[in-house]
């Protein structure tokens, strides 16, 4: 029976996906934009869970590849006409093309994983603390030259008249994607030889494998994942400001990784649906939710009860909600 | 005196006391990071939570207000140390820093809910602000609060040097940040050790809080988080293993920002951020055990 594993494995996560997307379609308007929210979420932090819940090593930066990624896509799709006057500061290139929706996810991979690939070259030698530190100071360049450098995006101002082409379907499929490319890269040779460095790092070097290489390959992985998340995520909006993809979003996803179990794709896929679920829940009450009573909770509600799980979670039971393993069928046999 | 010297000699004591506000909260943090191998994300929350308190009892005398402060911020540190860092000991550093990030969203989203009752953000804080009257030496138009912020720091640093090196609770402390394991063995009482680099760390927070808020007098959730973001750089640059010479790295961050962005016109210093950070880069990859590290001693992932 033990080929059922990897249809259950993958089932899951898709199926809960697919679920959420369902769900999407029936719900008001209003109700939808938190769902499609939770469905592009769960795709990032399935492109962050790709490096950290395979590698074992920290890193605040993948956001940053979520924020490039979502700023190329949207300032490619703005319409042309429009561009000259929003953007005029932009290089030519970039003012004077304008690209379709699919493109436009595609060259958000692209530009994650080349951005990833350019950091990681040097910070894959890194682990532990010094690692937590560096990619956090990825981030902080990151957002930097996102915010100041106006021939690369809007700058300080927010990018809007995005094309909203991420509803249920795109979202869902998009989601799906990334779910099905970060279990394929685990059950593949490399996946498999990263996570052995997880485990014991000497031991998997003594056995001839390149633990910066492979850390380099899922990095460069992760970052086109979270790139595509990033452009799934900006035609959702229809706009995007820098302070949105940044301190405030990785820690919400760390937590949503956190939550549901940082070293499996099934917690990392759990994680973000329940505690995007919770935030939304939260963030609903915060403006008043009818419960019988309106109940009215005071804003920031929503971070500290998410920033106390979280807490809760590392100090209690580090390993997750799904204990960090993949989703089994009780009896299908070893 | 040419103008341009006046320039520089005043924008170099501002530097200073920027400086030296950054190696307090150096210090603060490197004595936690000794005895616990945690990086304290969450540090700049505890000066916000204490300029939260001097901005609620600013009607109160002066020492009062401060007294109120000291209570708050170490009580709370003591909760935080009970509640988290103590059983995450057996974490590795990476979960830890992890948590202390958790942690510092928590307590700024706190601080917005407590904040935001009475419908504005940002509470001013009035303990102490006659320290903002300037006086005039020669042409240099100095804050009393610069040299209170210099002179404090001078006499923090120079009483911890003394506590460290000739007590015996110092002695402990500098045991447990060599070697904790072989340091307990030998006698080293584990909680007493952790719990007093706790509250010394608090008490730093105070200070930090007193003569920031005294700068800056609008107190708002995301206080303190910059310059904690900016104190971990000088800390890694130099060298979060030794407490002196990561408080070096710290000063050495605040008078460089300090003077960089105190010469250069503000349109200049847009990417000074990426600079600094690229720097961090450039030192955690080149020389991993800080700048002032001896050489050939970088350190090694053990097995």
């Amino acid at each position: 029976m033990r080929r059922t594993a990897p249809l259950v494995e993958l089932g899951g996560p898709v199926l809960l996906l697919v679920a959420a997307g369902v769900v999407a379609t029936l719900v008001s308007r209003s109700t939808q934009i938190y769902v499609l929210d939770a469905i592009v979420a769960a795709a990032m932090v399935a492109g962050i869970y790709v490096f950290i819940g395979n590698s074992g090593v920290l890193s605040f930066g993948q956001i940053s590849f979520v924020a490039v990624g979502a700023f190329a896509a949207g300032v490619m799709t703005v319409p042309l006409a429009l561009k000259g006057s929003i953007l005029r500061d932009l290089f030519p290139i970039l003012r004077d093309h304008e690209l379709g929706n699919l493109q436009s996810l595609a060259l958000a991979a692209a530009v994650g994983a080349v951005l990833a690939a350019v950091v990681g070259l040097p910070l894959m030698r890194l682990s532990g603390l010094a690692a937590g530190i560096a990619t956090f100071a990825v981030l902080e360049i990151t957002n930097n030259l996102l915010r100041e450098w106006r021939a690369i995006g809007p700058g300080a101002t927010t990018l809007s008249l995005v094309p909203q082409t991420t509803g249920p379907f795109q979202a869902t499929a998009g989601a799906v994607l990334v779910v099905a490319v970060a279990y394929a890269y685990q059950r593949s040779r490399a996946g498999r030889m990263l996570r052995a460095t997880r485990e014991d790092a000497a031991a998997a070097q003594a056995a001839g494998i390149d633990v910066h290489r492979q850390r380099l390959w899922a990095f460069v992985l992760s970052g086109a994942l979270c790139g595509f998340a990033g452009g799934l995520y900006v035609h959702m909006l229809g706009s995007i400001s820098t302070g949105q993809v940044y301190l405030e979003l990785t820690f919400l996803t760390l937590a949503m990784l956190v939550v549901g179990g940082l070293t499996s794709l099934w917690g990392a896929v759990v994680g973000a649906l329940s505690v995007s679920a919770l935030d939304s829940l939260l963030s609903e009450a915060e403006r008043g939710l009818d419960v019988g009573v309106t109940l009215t909770l005071p804003t920031g509600t929503r971070l500290v009860v998410v920033g106390a799980l979280m807490a809760l979670v590392l100090v209690l039971r580090p390993s997750g909600l799904t204990g960090g393993r993949e989703l089994r069928l009780r009896r299908v046999g070893a | 005196m040419t103008p341009l010297a006046v320039v520089d000699a005043q924008t170099l004591v501002d530097a200073v006391a920027l400086g030296a506000t950054y190696a307090l909260m150096a210090v603060g943090i490197g004595l936690v990071f000794g005895v616990l191998r945690l990086v304290n994300f969450a540090y700049g929350q505890l000066v916000m939570a204490g300029a939260y308190t001097l901005a609620f009892t600013s009607h109160l005398h002066p020492a009062a207000s401060i007294a109120a402060c000291l209570a708050v911020v170490v009580a709370l540190s003591t909760v935080l140390d009970l509640a988290v860092f103590r059983r995450l000991r057996s974490q590795s550093p990476a979960v830890m820093l992890v948590t202390t990030f958790a942690l510092a969203f928590l307590l700024q989203s706190i601080a917005l809910i407590v904040d935001v009752r009475d419908g504005t953000i940002g509470e001013p804080v009035r303990v102490l602000s006659g320290l903002n009257r300037a006086f005039t030496v020669g042409d240099l138009h100095v804050r009393q609060i610069t040299l209170v912020t210099i002179a404090l720091a001078a006499v923090t640093l120079a009483l911890l040097a003394l506590l460290l090196g000739r007590t015996t609770i110092g002695l402990h402390m500098r045991a447990a940040a060599a070697d904790f394991r072989t340091a307990r063995l030998l006698g080293v009482r584990s909680d007493r050790v952790i719990g007093f680099a706790v509250l010394l760390s608090a008490v730093i927070a105070v200070l930090v809080a007193v003569v920031l808020t005294v700068r800056r007098p609008l107190v708002t959730p995301a206080f303190g988080l910059g310059e904690t973001i900016v104190v971990l750089v000088g800390v890694v640059v130099g060298g979060l293993d030794r407490l002196w010479t990561a408080t070096l790295g710290a000063f050495a961050i605040g008078v460089a920002t300090g003077v960089i962005n105190g010469v250069l016109p503000t349109d200049k210093t847009v990417f000074l951020p990426s600079a600094v950070f690229a720097l961090v880069i450039l030192v955690l990859l080149l020389r991993p055990g800080g700048l002032f590290a001896p050489r050939g001693a970088a350190s090694v992932e053990r097995v």
